[in-house]
């Protein structure tokens, strides 16, 4: 009786040791070159947009938040990209972190962007893409596969970048 | 007899959670980094004079030819 009575508080700690262990554990994988980027589907400022709008593009999808100093950066470099690619099939999808939208909305009145812009307060595009840092850049080709990552925004990242961008572009054209 | 034991080993169950509850701080996620817009505000500084930290903060990265890591710039963002 003695035994038993021990036995059960062990058995006990035994299981809550594993579910605290696991507990530590849980994490998502990041996306990588190769994956298949995760699907999403986001408000915009007046309609929603789906990953499935990608599928043949050659797509950069931008993970930005109002409060991150290199995405004021990036953003008329996007602009760039956009306008000088767009004929080829390129798509940028900026998606936003901040949790007030506000704060987003400001941001976009002192840098506009001329690429689709994505909201997720919620947070949980980025969960799915494990967003090492921000801004984390990613070039999904157009069946979806991720091709590039970048992260972070600084001297000679866009050169790097856009040499990213017409390399994919050609690999496209010969297929 | 029978209560004797019971008690005691309510009393062992009783420790054990109190001693796992406490290790259950490793189990708050640190914020991921997009989550970290309340931390890049200025407000959440170590530092009570932004100017100041500024440039205590250029010192740092020009000898350890490092970017600062929180406040100045990059925010905390976790890419700088």
């Amino acid at each position: 009786m003695n035994q038993h009575s021990l036995k059960s508080p062990r058995t006990l700690l035994r299981g809550v040791a594993i579910a605290f262990l696991a507990s530590c554990m849980v994490s998502v994988t990041a996306v990588e070159v190769g994956d298949l980027a995760p699907s999403f589907s986001l408000q915009t400022t007046d309609s929603t947009f789906t990953s499935t709008q990608l599928a043949g593009k050659l797509s950069y999808i931008d993970f930005w938040a109002s409060w991150c100093v290199p995405c004021k950066l990036s953003f008329p470099w996007m602009n760039e990209m956009q306008r000088k690619y767009r004929e080829r099939g390129f798509q940028v999808v900026a998606v936003n972190v901040d949790k007030k939208r506000a704060d987003a909305d400001k941001f976009l009145a002192r840098y506009p962007a001329a690429f689709a812009v994505a909201f997720d307060a919620a947070g949980d595009t980025p969960k799915k893409f494990a967003v090492p840092g921000m801004p984390t850049a990613y070039l999904v080709d157009p069946n979806g596969h991720v091709v590039y990552v970048h992260s972070g925004f600084r001297e000679g990242d866009p050169q790097k970048i856009e040499a990213a961008i017409i390399a994919a572009l050609e690999a496209m054209k010969k297929k | 007899m029978k209560r004797k034991i019971d008690r005691s080993s309510l009393r062992l169950l009783l420790v054990i959670a109190l001693l796992v509850s406490t290790l259950s701080g490793c189990a708050m996620q640190p914020p991921q980094p997009w989550e970290k817009g309340n931390l890049a505000r200025k407000e959440m500084t170590m530092s009570a004079d932004p100017l100041d930290q500024a440039f205590t903060q250029h010192i740092y990265f020009s000898k350890e030819s490092a970017s600062g890591g929180y406040g100045v710039g990059g925010g905390g963002c976790g890419c700088n």
